[in-house]
């Protein structure tokens, strides 16, 4: 299962004043079990790339293929294309709409008319990845907290069993701790179960600590690739296209400046514990 | 496809037009309708035709814009057509069947009615392409000044619909959403018999009411937040005032009033039919 993408174009109303090329020739490709961090400033083009992934909006040129064929060849199989690429929007809790939260997760699997049998499964697996346990499924989804709709909006797409998850700032204006559960849900998801993740995030912290591959949108264009260490050594460049590298990664350019014997290509958390207990014991001995 | 829906329909563009006075505009526009209903012979309808025509040159929206207004329309002018065409009464008969009868008199009436209808949709189009909904509302709540005396809410009316306005195009976007999203999950809104499409609008409805009243709500705590308070003694950002070319566009309205009450009495002596 793999995605390509051949010379995508977008352009949204053209012929009027209003016109706006959104994708700019972008080629890439995606392989199966991949977890591909998209950033990318504001209206870099990323929301309008992961749309077309999954046939929402069509291309005004070039083709996206899923295994090889092309998802607009034929129009009935989109369906087909929507339950294998699953995709959360911002905001995913915005879209709730059912009295419980059982029957909205249960939305998807039942436009797919599959077995009362397989809805429940799906959607009592889908809960239980993101987290909400059995005495909340009969509540109104209305009645949750902020983080725990965000949860079953998302376990909305989940419980279409989709083979690709992409996922569009799930994290966005939730609380530390709703954050680390998606998260920790995410990654999951992509370890456990092998789904192929696109995560598309303004998190420089989120992308280095999660992602195998970034990709880097801007102005239209897929501008950079490559693993987080790659990338996040372009530091300059980033720059200029109004993102950054993690914090941590400029410490360890400060450490250096001031004469201290550290790597400057430190991008998690975890890494830079290491570094720096390694230098304490140095500076002891 | 959503999109396509044209309300608070503002074409970006500078010329003379977009930069006249908001209330001259509105009260051009008025007499442009109102003179309309004056001339009442297809040589008339002609040259009102090619004024507007130059109108539209002169304001640099493309005329597929213009005539965009019409496609909503278009059922109504074809009954007003068909209604004209067969129930006239007149001398000039054609064909006869009942209480339908087609004549030289219908034929001429249908068509003065629909070039009416046109020239009323496309010349209030000139309007709002022309002005932002700000300016539109601006406009409506100086000329609905006087009112205020007789306990018309001028201003309540003209902050109501400029919120209206100001939220056609942000529901616009988040029913796009709603319904994008609601596609993800494998929702169908194309197929089945008319109950099944019916019900398969609740996932769109559900969340864009719920949203409709999420912003109500924010805005109106971020305008009290701000202290708005109705019109006592509010003043403005932008104080309308009228320049140099607002007077022209009033003095040339009032050239073409005579013009067309000219054209009026001058169909007297013309013969029928043209």
């Amino acid at each position: 299962m793999s995605i390509k993408i051949n010379h995508l174009t977008h352009v949204y109303n053209p012929g009027t004043a209003f016109e706006k090329v959104a994708l700019d020739d972008v080629t890439l490709e995606i392989q199966k079990g991949e977890f591909i961090g998209l950033i990318g400033h504001t209206g870099s083009g990323k929301s309008t790339l992961i749309q077309h992934l999954n046939g929402i909006i069509s291309p005004t040129s070039g083709e996206i293929l899923l295994d090889g064929e092309n998802i607009h060849k034929d129009k009935t199989k989109l369906k087909e294309v929507r339950r294998r690429i699953g995709l959360a929007f911002q905001y995913p809790e915005y879209q709730l709409f059912e009295m419980t939260v059982y029957k909205d997760v249960a939305f998807g699997p039942t436009n797919l008319k599959l077995t009362e049998e397989e809805i429940h499964r799906n959607v009592v697996s889908a809960l239980e990845t993101v987290g909400i346990s059995e005495e909340i499924y009969e509540k109104s989804p209305f009645e949750l907290s902020g983080g725990q709709k965000r949860r079953v909006a998302i376990a909305g797409v989940l419980a279409m069993n989709p083979e690709v998850l992409i996922l569009d700032e799930p994290t966005a204006g939730l609380d530390p701790k709703g954050r680390d559960e998606i998260l920790q849900a995410i990654k999951d998801l992509h370890d456990k179960r092998g789904i192929t993740v696109i995560l598309v995030s303004h998190s420089m912290e989120d992308v280095a600590k999660l992602v195998d591959r970034i990709i880097v949108m801007h102005r239209g264009k897929a501008a950079m690739q490559g693993t987080p260490k790659e990338i996040f050594s372009h530091v300059e460049e980033l720059e200029q296209m109004g993102l950054a590298a993690p914090q941590v990664s400029y410490v360890f350019a400060e450490l250096k400046k001031r004469g201290f014997d550290v790597p400057t290509d430190v991008y998690t958390v975890k890494e830079a514990k290491e570094v720096l207990l390694k230098l304490a014991k140095q500076v002891k001995s | 496809m959503i999109r396509d829906i044209t309300i608070g329909q503002y074409y970006p563009a500078e010329s003379p037009i977009h930069r006249l006075d908001a209330r001259v505009k509105i009260v051009v526009t008025f007499l442009f309708i109102i003179s309309l209903f004056v001339v009442n012979t297809l040589a008339a309808y002609v040259c009102v035709t090619a004024i507007l025509g130059v109108v539209i040159k002169v304001s640099k929206v493309p005329l597929k814009f213009m005539l965009r207004g019409l496609k909503s329309i278009v059922i109504i002018i074809l009954f007003t057509a068909v209604i004209n065409l067969f129930l006239t009464q007149g001398e000039r008969v054609i064909w006869e069947f009942g209480f339908l009868h087609l004549t030289w008199e219908g034929i001429y009436m249908a068509v003065k009615m629909c070039v009416r209808l046109v020239l009323l949709i496309v010349g209030s189009s000139v309007l709002t392409l022309t002005t932002t909904p700000i300016q539109l509302t601006d406009g409506i709540e100086y000329i609905l000044r006087p009112l205020k005396r007789i306990g018309v809410p001028a201003h309540e009316i003209a902050m109501m619909m400029t919120i209206a306005l100001r939220f056609i195009p942000t529901l616009l976007d988040e029913t796009d959403k709603i319904i994008k999203a609601q596609q993800a999950r494998g929702a169908d809104f194309d197929t089945g018999n008319l109950m099944q499409k019916a019900k398969s609008m609740i996932p769109i409805l559900v969340p864009l009411f719920i949203s409709a009243f999420r912003r109500a709500e924010e805005l109106a705590m971020a305008m009290e937040a701000r202290c708005y308070h109705g019109d006592e003694h509010r003043t403005r950002m932008n104080v309308m005032h009228l320049e140099n070319r607002d007077y022209r566009a009033v003095v040339l309205t009032a050239v073409y009033l005579v013009f067309v009450v000219a054209l009026r009495i001058a169909g007297n002596y013309l013969p029928f039919m043209i």
